[in-house]
């Protein structure tokens, strides 16, 4: 008797429960792959769904920084020979840099095949003349306290950008309008929003993340406790 | 097999049952609100206030764990336990009903145990993967790339069965009465003869007895 209830019953439904919380524990691990994956069967239907490409805005403050582009001034200081504060018009003018690269963020999103368009490092430093010594960037966000370093040899990487537009379109300030760093090897959180001072400077200076346990070299795959 | 007329009431569900179902009910609802908020560019932008909105989502996924486990420990566990042992078996005439064939169905009908099921897995990997985010913004190491692609993706299929689940209670005409089960505690014996047969028999033999 008690063997015909089991079988008629099959206890499905604690199947189904443990099978349900089975894939879920599956997914903590695997879900960015999976979820890659799926992507390519259903091209970019999750995004869809979403938000607009995939986009998160996180912000550490209580709202969106709203900067208005006629006062804006990019301040430029520190080791150089030069100090600038640059007008949007003012970085308009230098070089244009223009590319197309991949957004990751560390909490596991991503959005693919962003345009950037911006300028280069290598002109901003031009411009203001790099003292024999100086190591760091340091940018400081209109975000009070965020802030993050990068190397001048990453910086100076060929797909390293402070952007001006993106998909064309001028900054939005969701995105960090009107000036934001462009980082694409790293996770965003090195991509800092909303710059408003660049420090050059001989010594590093941890970030706001970075006080946090998060890794300063955040190359995408390979930091973060994370391997590619 | 027409039951007659019997507007009597009869009990369905205990104020335990009520109570974990609107504790549920009310955190999922706050819980999406605020979560959506923080998800959603344009609502984000619209909304600001991120950080108030954050503390709120995560105040409310405390309050919830607590409440649960509270209204278990407090409330009628024996009740809770005879539920769980009703939901868990699919038995052959649930299978029939789940395959769109007629036969009777006990106090919960094959779509309110699947329902069930799925909301207690979601709630827990719901839990586990929104521990797992909140502890990877104090501490790398728990920075795994999943947890939030299962919080999203649960959040897609939560808003899927709860659009069913209330479409069920509260709009299609011959089962929003269930409704009242859950918010009074009662249902009409000829209602609960028509949707529960196995129920009404079975409660009827034990009254019997």
């Amino acid at each position: 008797m008690r063997y015909k209830l089991f079988v008629d019953d099959r206890l499905i439904g604690r199947g189904a429960f443990l099978g349900l919380l089975g894939a879920g524990a599956l997914g903590l691990v695997w879900g960015r792959k999976i979820a890659d994956g799926a992507e390519r069967l259903i091209p970019d239907f999750v995004p869809q769904l979403g938000s607009d490409k995939g986009w998160r805005i996180y912000t550490i403050g209580d709202r969106i920084p709203q900067i208005d582009p006629a006062t804006y001034r990019l301040e430029v200081e520190g080791m150089v020979e030069r100090p600038l504060s640059l007008s949007l018009a003012d970085l308009r003018a230098l070089p244009r840099a223009d590319q197309v690269s991949d957004f990751h963020c560390v909490t596991g999103w991503s959005v693919d095949d962003v345009a950037w368009g911006g300028v280069r490092f290598k002109d901003i430093l031009a411009e203001a003349g790099a003292k024999p010594g100086a190591r760091w960037l340091r940018f400081i966000s209109d975000e009070v306290p965020y802030t993050d370093t990068l190397s001048l040899p990453q910086a100076l990487l060929p797909d390293v950008m402070l952007a001006l537009d993106m998909d064309g379109k001028p900054l939005s300030a969701p995105h960090g309008g009107p000036l934001r760093v462009v980082m694409p090897q790293m996770y965003g959180y090195k991509s800092v929003k909303w710059v408003n001072r660049i420090e050059v400077r001989r010594d590093f200076v941890s970030g706001y993340w970075e006080m946090n346990g998060y890794d300063s070299d955040a190359w995408i795959g390979r930091s973060n406790g994370l391997s590619a | 097999m027409a039951s007659p007329p019997d507007a009597r009431l009869i009990p369905r569900f205990g104020r335990t049952e009520r109570a974990l179902h609107w504790v549920h009910a009310t955190a999922f609802f706050v819980l999406l609100a605020t979560g959506l908020v923080l998800w959603l560019p344009d609502l984000a932008t619209a909304v600001a206030h991120r950080r108030l909105v954050r503390e709120i989502h995560l105040l409310t996924a405390l309050v919830w764990a607590v409440l649960v486990v509270l209204v278990i420990v407090l409330g009628d566990r024996r009740r809770l336990a005879a539920d769980w042992r009703e939901i868990e078996r699919l038995d052959r005439d649930d299978r029939r009903w789940l395959r769109l064939r007629p036969a009777p169905q006990g106090r919960f009908n094959a779509g309110q145990k699947l329902n069930a099921i799925a909301t207690a897995a979601f709630a827990l990997l719901f839990a586990a993967s929104g521990v797992l985010l909140w502890l990877a913004a104090r501490d790398s190491s728990f920075r795994w790339e999943g947890p939030i692609v299962v919080h999203d993706t649960l959040t897609y299929a939560s808003i899927i069965l709860v659009t069913g689940h209330l479409y069920l209670a509260v709009i299609h005409p011959t089962t929003r009465h269930a409704l009242r089960g859950m918010t009074r505690g009662d249902v009409r014996a000829d209602w609960a003869a028509k949707h529960h047969a196995k129920w009404v028999a079975a409660e009827r033999t034990a009254a019997e007895d």
